[in-house]
């Protein structure tokens, strides 16, 4: 399936380089106030330019070249964060523009009442509104969202999903709804109009994939409580350190004090910028991300508890197991031959177009080379399915006459013709069904020939997809319509976790209540206008876009897909999100040890000299101690905006586990890096006589 | 360095420890009973007597309280207490037992001390023998010993409740707390300890202070004969047992727990070592017990253990490896057969380097501010210790009940942290972290930094600040550092070195101790209030598992790197300069 949007590459130019642009636009203190964290290093690059100015007018507190170095590389901090953000909306940005290409000023042909042939009157299709009844014909683009209240049509809904193939939309039923900027193809439609226009779902398309009114998440929120606690706890480290240095150097007798340049590049050193900067992108490029996979989230707050579900609950036909159920065995009555049974199944199928026919024609050709045969020629005659007989067959030119159907129907038929049921029939009727299958008899008038065990034939790898949803901590329910009986034993064979048998909007909803009352995030998928309760009751619940209005508006997110087992991608995207702010938490706080031993002796040796035996990265001179310190704080970011975008990779652990690893390469690796970085960084610098 | 041969110290200090965590757990399962209500004995034969006290103060123990009536409840009472401290000092020569006839203490000292002791600081500006009445020792400090500490623990119940607590607005009844803190565990503990203590030697009298004729005469200090020496009395060892069993640590005497009539003997001084971190350390226990799951107070009580003992054996090396200047005059400071060797400056000859430094390193970790050596007299490196180990919010087993609240927020600052990095929003103990909680968690963790900081700084630059220093340079800087660390933290050890009795200082001084330590209280029971509210999420292999060595390990971790981004510039001016000179007057 064609995803929603071409893969762009990282720095794709024509995002880039507006990106640039960006960066110098949101300098704008309104901007930046809202991020307590940039707006504290913009404080202090107006801080140091104001010196700077000063140092080259008059008296400078240091020399003019070094607080020059320091200026910028702070504008460069501010910058490099604003471009971090501005590339997260840009790719938002341009697959909203895609989406708006598809919103024309068109007319409609509004209707006065709900009834085909009625005379249209030709509007502007802005001036319709819920409640107002249109019609469609093909050729028409869709105005606005609605429902059809009669007709069938085709309709190309590629501007939405990205799926070129025609879907179908009639009216009642799963397939009402239609959405605004697709397209109808062939017939007409009746539709009544579900949503104003600035409130359609393109519109809502639109602005969360533009990020325009994104909303911090409550994750998000508590995060940036604590970054500015620790703000304002560094800010209180490095304005103390003012006084404990001149009052040092009057008992030292020493030289002059620490310089505010000093002062402010410590504190930018210090306070969590790396994070504080890549935090709104790493928000937005969550939502991005979602975008990618085809699934439009009505709210950020969806994404994020999508990484909390605890049960994910899966109807079983089309998400477990594929649609139909096959023969996968002959089972003969006493005294019949294997093969008579098979020939017969056979036989009876041959004209029978549904999958379980096909499947036994299917069965009996690959287990007993029963060679296909044309119907025709055995001048037979099909007898299909009839609501009144339950079962199907074929009656044969030489007269006999095979029927096959459930247990029920099929006794009903051989003891009206007088037969009688062999003992054993009944025996193999119970073990299928308690295996999960479906018995099938099979029986020529009064001679019952045997069973056919059609079965579910689970998905490939849904096993595997389970195991790995256990590890994560997530539990799977399969829900179906089956007897508790079956459900058990295909919820098994899947390795499901529970299921909900003889499932009905009600107990759906009962169940979902339950599990939360007890605690538990539930996600779920659904498409029908049945499923609104539920989706409405869920955490996280997807909606197919194949779906009905009413499901579409009950669920948080829509898979432009309609692929239902897409819930375990979005609650890894969830995860990831998560995951990544916390292990760039951790990075941020963890490169500031190594910081402390770059500035700190480069700030106070002048105080006690005794103090350069802590410059254990043996940095050339104070001021390139410094400078390379805010260098490598500005660097960072730059560094990590690929990460910020694509996500820290989240692989299905145990809690513990990944704990683990994520403390070893973000904790560690944050403590160690920057040593190297920085002087890395020194060395250059000297290299080059910069500093 | 000199280090020692045989294996004393060690085996001092692993049996003390083992001691400590061997008691901790029936002791923590004891307390979790009696607050729980469950029968326990005592709280079954003492059932009528806590009744009556319900009854006669026209308290309904069955009634709970939401986080606010508890907080206002716990407020009224310290205030009440704090003007009782405060009254008693101005009015002691009116009262009784005023055995000495000391004059009213001056109004800043009595409002330092009062805050002090209701605030568990017991900051000591005050010299017991020269200033207090028995009455206000006894009425006063005594008696706010067992009350401060009570507090502490209500406040820690309430926030324990709040984890245990589903969906519910109430998180306790604060009288019902306070007295079952002093009756059922305070008071029989005290009780016993003080017995042990009186058997040691340690003096319980309402005599007026000897006299003692000297064996040798001294000259003092104007040059005049002195032949008597006179021996301070007073009801000292039902105040010591409190005093460490409370975490309190504030001297009956001026020298405190170096005093020979305080702390005679090596048992004496083990007994009280356990009773310092006695029931900080059970609490974690007590923790574990009412969450239903022992293993999440073991891991508190592990994470603690694991930024102790490394810091025990820093101090301790510092303190045995001596003076390098003194090493460079050919002085012998090792230890052998004739002398403990090490830097015995300011240390008391029948403890030694371990008792010493086992002291230093227990009382401030435990926010307990007794000593039992000199602590402006240790090397920079021990001093350091001590210091860091106040700096880090004195949640290193800490107060009773404070301690184990300043590591529970920690705990769900790391929870937050580490739950956001396996993919989920945080929980502890089924609870979800969210942003309220993050607010009130930085609180704690800020206001302490934010005091200790401040005040220092204020008093390097304000003239008022700077005369009260006694030593130049960098030593000077970490007195005032120490104690505004001690202060702001509520230990009330001092490194002394600092003439705290002075106006400035006690008013600055009883400020930070006042904030150190309500503006924590109030922010932990509206967590505790916000918590109780909340659905408790069920365990799965998703969540993080709060008792594993991993969490543990990262806990300690978090513990330790705030403390050290927090204090490295200011320690880097105090004792690690002066370290370095040290090091740098021998090279």
């Amino acid at each position: 399936m064609k995803s929603l949007r071409r893969e762009r590459s990282l720095f794709d130019p024509r995002i880039s380089v507006p990106a640039m642009f960006q960066s110098f636009k949101k300098l704008n203190p309104r901007h930046q106030v809202k991020n307590p964290v940039m707006f504290v290093v913009w404080v202090g690059c107006i801080l140091t330019t104001v010196l700077l100015v000063q140092a080259l007018t008059g008296q400078g507190e240091a020399p003019p070249s070094f607080i020059f170095a320091i200026a910028v590389w702070l504008w460069f901090t501010v910058l490099f964060a604003n471009f971090a953000e501005a590339m997260a909306e840009g790719r938002g940005k341009a697959q909203a523009a895609n989406l708006r290409r598809t919103r024309k000023e068109t007319s409609a042909k509004k209707l006065p009442s709900p009834d085909y042939g009625t005379e249209p009157e030709m509007v502007a299709a802005s001036t319709l509104r819920a409640g107002d009844f249109v019609l469609m014909e093909a050729g028409d683009l869709i105005p606005i969202d609605g429902e059809v209240v009669e007709g069938v049509a085709s309709v190309d809904e590629s501007a939405i999903t990205g799926e070129s193939a025609p879907v179908i939309r009639e009216s009642g039923g799963e397939r009402s709804a239609v959405t605004g900027g697709t397209r109808v193809l062939s017939d007409w439609l009746v539709v009544r109009i579900t949503a104003n226009p600035g409130e359609t779902f393109l519109d809502r398309m639109i602005s969360m994939v533009e990020g325009a009114k994104r909303q911090k998440t409550p994750n998000e929120i508590a995060l940036s409580i604590f970054l500015a606690g620790l703000t304002i706890l560094f800010l209180l480290v490095t304005v103390t350190l003012l006084p404990f240095s001149i009052y040092s150097l009057q008992s030292a007798g020493a030289a002059e004090p620490v310089t505010l340049t000093v002062l402010i590049a410590l504190l930018v050193c210090l306070i969590p910028t790396t994070i504080g900067g890549l935090l709104p992108a790493i928000g937005i490029a969550g939502m991005d991300r979602m975008i990618q996979a085809n699934v439009v989230a009505m709210s950020g707050r969806a994404v994020e508890a999508a990484g909390d579900v605890d049960v994910l609950l899966l109807d079983k036909t089309g998400t477990i197991t594929l649609g139909n159920r096959q023969a996968v065995e002959f089972i003969p009555a006493q005294g019949v031959e294997k093969e008579q049974l098979a020939d017969a199944a056979q036989l009876s199928s041959l004209s029978d177009e549904t999958p379980e026919g096909r499947s036994i024609v299917v069965l009996a050709k690959k287990k007993y080379g029963i060679r296909e045969r044309h119907i025709h020629e055995l001048s037979a005659k099909f007898v299909p399915f009839s609501a009144q007989t339950r079962m199907s067959g074929v009656d044969l030119g030489d007269g006999r006459q095979i029927r096959k159907g459930s247990f029920d129907a099929v006794e009903n038929y051989v003891k009206s013709v007088g037969g009688l049921i062999p003992p054993d029939i009944k025996s193999s009727v119970e073990s299928i069904a308690k295996s999960g299958g479906t018995p099938l008899v099979v029986a020529e008038k009064t001679h019952v020939l045997g069973v056919v065990h059609l079965k579910d034939i689970i998905k490939g790898g849904m096993r595997a997809r389970f195991a790995q949803l256990r590890r994560m901590g997530i539990k799977t329910v399969m829900i179906t319509g089956d007897n508790p009986l079956t459900a058990a034993a295909i919820a098994a064979e899947a390795g499901a976790d529970d299921f909900l048998a003889e499932a009905t909007p009600e107990t759906k909803l009962e169940y979902i209540r339950d599990k939360q009352s007890g605690g538990r995030l539930v996600a779920m998928t659904g498409d029908g206008t049945n499923d609104a309760p539920a989706l409405a009751q869920a955490d996280v619940a997807v909606a197919m876009n194949t779906g009905t209005q009413a499901a579409k508006e009950a669920g948080n997110m829509v898979d432009l897909d309609s692929n239902p087992t897409k819930l375990i991608e979005i609650v890894e995207i969830g995860k990831q999100l998560l995951i990544t702010r916390g292990s760039l938490t951790t990075f941020s706080i963890a490169n500031d040890v190594s910081k402390y031993f770059a500035i700190i002796p480069a700030a106070f040796s002048g105080t006690y000299p005794v103090l350069n035996a802590l410059n254990i990265m043996h940095l050339s001179t104070p001021q390139s101690a410094i400078l390379s310190a805010v260098i490598f704080n500005a660097l960072i970011i730059i560094c990590l905006i690929p990460l910020a975008l694509k996500g820290v990779r989240y692989r299905a652990l145990p809690a513990g586990r990944l704990l683990r690893d994520n403390l070893l390469i973000y904790g560690l690796g944050g403590l160690i890096s920057p040593f190297f970085g920085i002087k890395l960084i020194d060395m250059i610098l000297n290299w080059f006589r910069w500093a | 360095m000199n280090l020692p041969v045989d294996w004393n110290p060690a085996v001092q200090a692993f049996v003390y420890l083992a001691a400590v965590l061997v008691s901790a757990k029936p002791l923590g399962i004891y307390m979790a009973l009696i607050y729980e209500g469950k029968p326990a004995l005592l709280n079954q034969w003492l059932k009528p007597l806590e009744n009556f006290f319900y009854r006669f103060s026209g308290v309904d123990p069955a009634k709970g309280m939401d986080w606010k009536a508890y907080a206002v409840a716990m407020m009224i009472f310290n205030a009440l207490g704090l003007i009782m401290v405060y009254g008693l000092q101005r009015l002691q020569n009116f009262l009784p037992l005023n055995t000495m006839s000391l004059s009213r203490v001056p109004p800043d000292l009595a409002f330092n001390t009062a805050i002090s002791f209701a605030s568990n600081t017991n900051w000591q500006n005050y010299g017991g023998e020269r200033t207090l009445s028995y009455l206000t020792q006894m009425l006063g400090l005594t008696v706010q010993n067992f009350l401060s500490a009570a507090t502490g623990m209500t406040v820690l119940i309430a926030v324990i409740r709040g984890f245990v607590a589903r969906q519910a607005k109430e998180i306790g009844n604060f009288w019902v707390d306070l007295t079952r803190s002093v009756l059922y565990i305070l008071l029989p503990l005290a009780t016993v300890l003080a017995f042990f203590l009186v058997s040691q030697g340690v003096v319980q009298s309402f005599k007026p202070y000897g006299k003692a004729s000297l064996v040798q005469p001294l000259k003092g200090e104007t040059g005049q004969d002195v032949s008597e020496q006179i021996l301070p009395l007073g009801p000292a060892a039902s105040q010591i047992a409190i005093k460490q069993l409370g975490t309190n640590g504030g001297g009956f005497f001026s020298v405190n727990s170096a005093h020979p009539f305080e702390n005679p003997t090596p048992l004496s001084c083990l007994l009280q070592l356990l009773a310092i971190l006695l029931i900080p350390a059970a609490l974690c226990y007590t923790f574990g017990s009412m969450v239903g799951d022992l293993r999440q107070g073991r891991a508190l009580l592990l994470a603690m253990t694991l930024i102790f003992v490394p810091c025990l054996l820093v101090c301790y090396l510092a303190e045995q490896g001596g003076n390098p200047v003194f090493e460079q005059l050919g002085i012998d400071q090792s230890a052998n057969a004739l002398q403990p060797g090490g830097n015995m400056e300011g240390k008391e000859a029948r403890f030694g380097i371990t008792d010493s430094a086992l002291w230093a390193v227990a009382t401030t970790a435990a926010s307990n501010g007794s000593v039992n050596s000199m602590h402006d007299s240790y090397m920079p490196l021990g001093g350091l210790i001590a210091m860091w180990l106040i700096e880090l919010g004195e949640v290193i087993y800490g107060g009773v009940g404070s301690g184990l609240y300043g590591m529970i927020a920690f705990a769900v600052l790391a929870v937050f942290i580490a739950g956001l990095m396996v993919g989920r929003t945080p929980e502890y103990l089924g609870k979800k972290i969210e942003a309220y909680e993050i607010k009130m968690v930085s609180l704690v963790i800020l206001i302490p930094p934010i005091l200790v900081l401040l005040g220092t700084a204020v008093s390097v630059i304000l003239p008022a600040g700077k005369s009260g220093i006694l030593n130049p340079g960098p030593h000077g800087f970490s007195e005032v550092l120490y104690a505004f660390s001690s202060a702001g933290n509520n230990n009330g050890s001092a490194f002394a070195g600092l003439s705290g009795n002075r106006f400035y200082y006690n008013v600055a001084l009883g400020l930070a101790m006042f904030f150190g330590r309500y503006w924590l209280a109030i922010p932990l029971l509206a967590l505790a209030g916000s918590l109780a509210g909340k659905k408790t999420v069920p365990q799965s292999p998703g969540t993080l598992s709060t008792h594993t060595p991993i969490f543990i390990f990262f806990l300690a971790a978090v513990v330790l790197i705030v403390g050290a981004l927090t204090f490295f510039p200011a320690l880097a001016l105090g004792p690690i300069a002066e370290h370095l000179m040290f090091k740098g007057s021998t090279a």
